[in-house]
């Protein structure tokens, strides 16, 4: 049997349901990113444009973090560390480039979808048609829900009033550790937490809001260019896995 | 700097950097050191994203408030494998519970 030929019914079915329960799960966290994103003072629209447009959690989360740290002076750090913590999808496009194989405005989908979800995944099925199919299901699954339940947590955060007595600031700092939780899969990602960790608490006394965050970019380079040998194996599993993607798209 | 024109900017180069893994050549961005710091670049950011969030106020002074309380149930709830929402969620009634007891 040829690894290329058109997917039986229930083979589909498979892929379809595997690739919406993740879209479930991960875009429903809209809800959290809409009411943070009010609560930081970005208007409904602005929620919704990150949400459409930049379209991946984890920089989503850290934009509106720093502007609500630092307000619009932060602005550029804001923009550089959700910048920074994209680069993970162009990386996943040069695998999903690959499996996908497309071009024009389809290439131009393709790499807008291109997520830890629909990475995910795409790359955890055998047979390539399932692959594309898993890819495509879950990007879309997640790219709907993920910007309905922006607009509804956004509306929410309006709706609430003051965020302070809500605790919006201290649940953007969950979001924030549960965001990093998954990650700490390895010693060098350990080392690079207590590190970075380091750097933020000394230099955020001493510098703008935001740029202590850049700043903290350097523990990744300070560890992941030690002298080789020491260090340990990718956090991408051999099953197809993503170990260190967000529980946001 | 507006913060429209913030937005449309993170959100533009957001899509240049996913489209440039479908664009540029694998051999560019795959060697075996730029995937390892890359690997750690999140972890890096979000580490520090913690700091900002849950320890530092105003002017960037470090503030133990409601907020660390926060992070800290986030934690533990985390060790239990809770569900992402519901932490975040938990986390923020914490603190709007510590508040209107007069704390943090």
């Amino acid at each position: 049997m040829s690894l290329d030929e058109p997917l039986s019914p229930t083979r589909r079915r498979e892929v379809v349901r595997q690739a919406w329960s993740v879209g479930v799960a991960s875009g429903t966290y809209g809800i959290s990113f809409g009411a943070l994103a009010v609560a930081a003072g970005l208007d409904i629209w602005q929620a919704q444009v990150l949400s459409l447009v930049m379209f991946t959690g984890g920089s989503q989360f850290a934009f509106v973090g720093i502007i609500a740290a630092g307000g619009l002076a932060a602005a550029p750090a804001a923009i550089a560390t959700a910048t920074m913590l994209g680069i993970r999808n162009g990386l996943y496009g040069l695998q999903t480039s690959q499996l996908l194989r497309v071009t024009g405005v389809r290439r131009l989908a393709a790499a807008q979808l291109t997520i830890d979800e629909s990475t995910a995944v795409g790359i955890a099925q055998p047979e390539p048609p399932a692959q594309r199919l898993g890819f495509w299901q879950t990007g879309i699954a997640v790219f709907v829900l993920w910007n309905l339940s922006t607009l509804a947590g956004s509306l929410l955060g309006n709706a609430l009033g003051d965020p302070r007595a809500l605790g919006l600031d201290a649940a953007a700092a969950a979001a924030f550790v549960a965001l990093l939780w998954p990650r700490l899969k390895s010693r060098d990602a350990a080392a690079t937490a207590v590190l970075a960790i380091a750097i933020a608490l000394l230099t955020s006394p001493l510098l703008p809001a935001g740029v202590p965050v850049i700043l903290a970019a350097a523990a990744a380079l300070m560890i992941g260019l030690r002298h080789p040998g020491r260090h340990e194996e990718p956090l991408e599993g051999g099953d197809g896995s993503l170990g260190g993607a967000d529980p946001v798209p | 700097m507006s913060l429209w024109v913030a937005v449309l900017i993170a959100s533009l180069l957001s899509v240049a950097v996913k489209l440039a893994g479908y664009l540029v050549p694998e051999s560019v961005m795959a060697g075996e050191r730029t995937r390892r710091v890359t690997t750690l670049l999140p972890v890096a950011l979000l580490a520090a994203l913690v700091v900002v969030q849950s320890v530092t106020g105003d002017a960037g002074a470090i503030v133990v408030d409601a907020r660390l309380a926060a992070a800290g149930l986030a934690i533990v709830l985390l060790l239990l494998r809770v569900n992402f929402l519901v932490i975040v969620l938990a986390a923020g009634a914490l603190a709007a519970i510590l508040r209107a007891l007069g704390w943090g």
